[in-house]
């Protein structure tokens, strides 16, 4: 009972404020005086930043190839590999941008991840929640059904869903990817919010049902926008997987029309295999979004994803 | 696999709330309505989920295995040329499926022994105070946000026989005769494929031991030192044992991933040159939505299945059984 008035307190005072607070300031005298006591000998310390400068430039010379490559055209590319560009000819970002395709694709990405997160996020919200906050039987069963999820990739189910989709006339529809992608995404949602959902104190819940809350309105009104850190870190995880998922709507869109950005990418790699500038620009185009969220996001995301690895 | 769950408590404060609002043990009419309506409560939230999940994710799976007794092109509603285990006995026969499994083990003990060991070095470093630290989180984590496809585009164009810039890197320092077109040897194919998967995913590995060491205690470490433990021996009886959760938990997830590999492969080679770095996966696609055999494709989706399963619940059972699961490292939300 004590550790729960604790928890309470702590929490009343603002979770994010009172603990930083009170627990940055010893843990960093602590790690200043473990960091001298644990001082490498030279050479092992001169071969980790070694380590860490070399795989720093395998990480940056591709990326800086295609950036820098973008402006080249195919002749700069073979005979000047490795130098900046001369003249710069930023033609090829302008084609793609100006070209319809890349902003359609664009589109669609968004679309699909944007229905994927809304879908998985309150279908496994409303979920969790009854699995967090109710008891009634065979409740541990459904949640271990759900958790098995994690244990099917998609590769398995392709086939069978690609079947399904076509009886049910959803290829070529993005619905066709973005209920499948939902439904697979479910399992890792409901293990993070119902871990999130379980800690919010019971007297909140209390409070709320004497006021006359419903238990809908609870979740609602009250649960889901305290809940912000932990749904914020599910709908980045789906956005992600979505944005870059490639197998299912490879087989869902033959359209072109709907097309998504990577099968967009491959496609226009297809199409202009003889001009590596032009396909590098592209790429590069289109990596900004993914990267440019992941800059705003990066918090959200890492936690996600080690969430999402320790909790199965 | 699940957190234990205190039944009792929780019982007791989840149905608490509902509890009170009953006015007394006497008046079963309106408990029985209060149970009724938690009853509809509860089905009404579970009802979407469930919906979606069993139509979308249960049912394929369970298809897949019906499909793989079946001889069937995948046109006009079901399956009816029922053929048994045919499907199966010909696939473990066929030697794209044993050269599948091959190329898959080589994969997986590549990740092992260079990937995570890489990693773990890179995240014990990224550890200590240095400068840009943060920039170097952003920079190592960078390619694993990057889709598969944009990866495997780059690195098919960097690795191009034709003007690619590894062998125009090769040229320029005067090893010529190294130059090859990687992708398309079959001598190279896989070690160019391995070194593309490394790009794309050891940050991703980074990141999770990064997490699982700096839930390490420092005190242990000042300890440690008092008492004259040098570097390794830190290294070797603090910081190893206490990572040993988010260890077998990375390479866990590795060989998952490696098991289920279709994008990159897809991009980069097709599985080619002849198929010598096809994996399950790439093998499932090709017999399915290239040669409309989907009873035989759909057992190669089998084995994915049953392979992923059997070494996740042996891995759980001999390996993990010790790490409960909220031990590790993170959970969402970390303050």
């Amino acid at each position: 009972m004590t550790a729960r008035t604790d928890k309470t307190v702590q929490q009343a005072a603002g979770p994010a404020a009172g603990v930083s607070k009170d627990g940055a300031r010893p843990v960093k005298i602590r790690r200043r005086a473990s960091d001298g006591g644990r001082r490498r000998p030279l050479p092992a310390a001169l071969s980790l930043h070694a380590l860490a400068l070399i795989l720093v430039a395998l990480v940056l010379v591709p990326l800086l190839f295609a950036i820098i490559g973008g402006f080249k055209d195919t002749t700069q590319l073979s005979d000047n590999a490795f130098g900046l560009p001369d003249p710069w000819r930023p033609e090829n970002y302008t084609d793609v941008l100006t070209a319809g395709d890349f902003w359609r694709q664009l589109f669609n990405s968004t679309l699909v991840a944007l229905g994927t997160t809304v879908i998985v996020v309150i279908a496994g919200a409303m979920v969790a929640f009854v699995m967090a906050r109710f008891s009634f039987r065979g409740r541990e069963g459904f949640f271990t059904l759900f958790t098995v999820g994690l244990m099917f990739p998609p590769a398995v189910a392709i086939l069978p869903l690609f079947v399904l989709l076509r009886e049910m006339s959803l290829l070529d529809n993005p619905f066709g990817v973005i209920l499948p992608q939902a439904a697979f995404g479910l399992p890792i949602t409901i293990i993070i919010l119902r871990g999130f959902f379980r800690e919010v104190p019971h007297e909140v819940e209390e409070a709320a049902i004497l006021d006359g809350c419903s238990p809908a309105g609870f979740f609602w009104r009250i649960l889901m926008p305290m809940s912000r850190p932990a749904l914020a870190t599910v709908a980045v995880l789906s956005l992600v997987v979505s944005w870059n998922n490639y197998f299912l709507p490879l087989v869902v869109f033959t359209d072109p029309d709907w097309w998504t950005l990577p099968l967009g990418v491959q496609q226009f790699q297809g199409q202009y295999a003889s001009d590596t500038a032009k396909v590098l620009a592209y790429l590069v185009l289109a990596m900004l979004p993914a990267l440019g969220f992941f800059a705003i996001a990066e918090r959200h995301l890492a936690s996600g994803l080690t969430a999402g690895a320790t909790k199965g | 696999m699940t957190p234990p769950v205190m039944t009792g408590e929780r019982s007791a404060a989840a149905g608490g709330g509902h509890a009170r609002v009953r006015k007394s043990r006497t008046s079963t009419g309106s408990a029985a309505r209060n149970r009724s309506r938690r009853r509809g409560t509860i089905a009404l939230f579970m009802a979407p989920a469930l919906l979606l999940y069993t139509l979308l994710v249960l049912v394929p799976v369970a298809l897949a295995i019906y499909f793989s007794w079946f001889k069937w092109n995948g046109f006009g509603g079901l399956p009816t040329d029922f053929i048994g285990f045919d499907n199966f006995t010909r696939m473990l026969e066929d030697p794209l499926f044993t050269g599948d499994l091959r190329r898959g083990g080589l994969l997986v003990v590549l990740s092992l022994l260079v990937q995570l060991p890489l990693s773990l070095g890179l995240a014990l470093l990224l550890n200590q105070r240095m400068r840009g630290r943060a920039l170097y989180r952003l920079l190592f984590f960078a390619p694993y946000v990057i889709s598969e496809v944009i990866t495997g585009v780059l690195f098919s164009l960097i690795l191009s026989p034709q003007d690619g810039l590894f062998n125009q890197i090769l040229g320029s320092v005067g090893l010529e005769s190294w130059q090859k077109a990687w992708l398309a040897e079959p001598d190279t194919v896989m070690i160019a494929l391995f070194v593309v998967i490394t790009w794309r995913f050891f940050g991703f590995h980074t990141i999770l031991y990064l997490a699982g060491r700096q839930s390490i205690p420092g005190e242990l470490y000042e300890a440690a030192s008092l008492d004259g433990a040098s570097g390794w021996h830190q290294f070797r009886h603090i910081t190893l044992p206490l990572l040993g959760p988010t260890i077998r938990i990375s390479a866990f997830l590795s060989v998952i991933g490696t098991i289920q590999l279709f994008d990159l492969v897809w991009i980069l080679t097709r599985g080619g040159p002849v198929h010598s770095s096809e994996t399950l996966a790439v093998t499932m696609f090709d017999y399915g939505f290239q040669r409309y055999q989907i009873g035989y494709a759909s057992a190669f989706s089998v084995a994915i299945f049953m392979i992923s399963m059997v070494f996740a619940l042996l891995y759980m059972r001999f390996v993990m059984r010790r790490d409960t699961a909220g031990a590790l490292t993170t959970m969402g939300g970390r303050k």
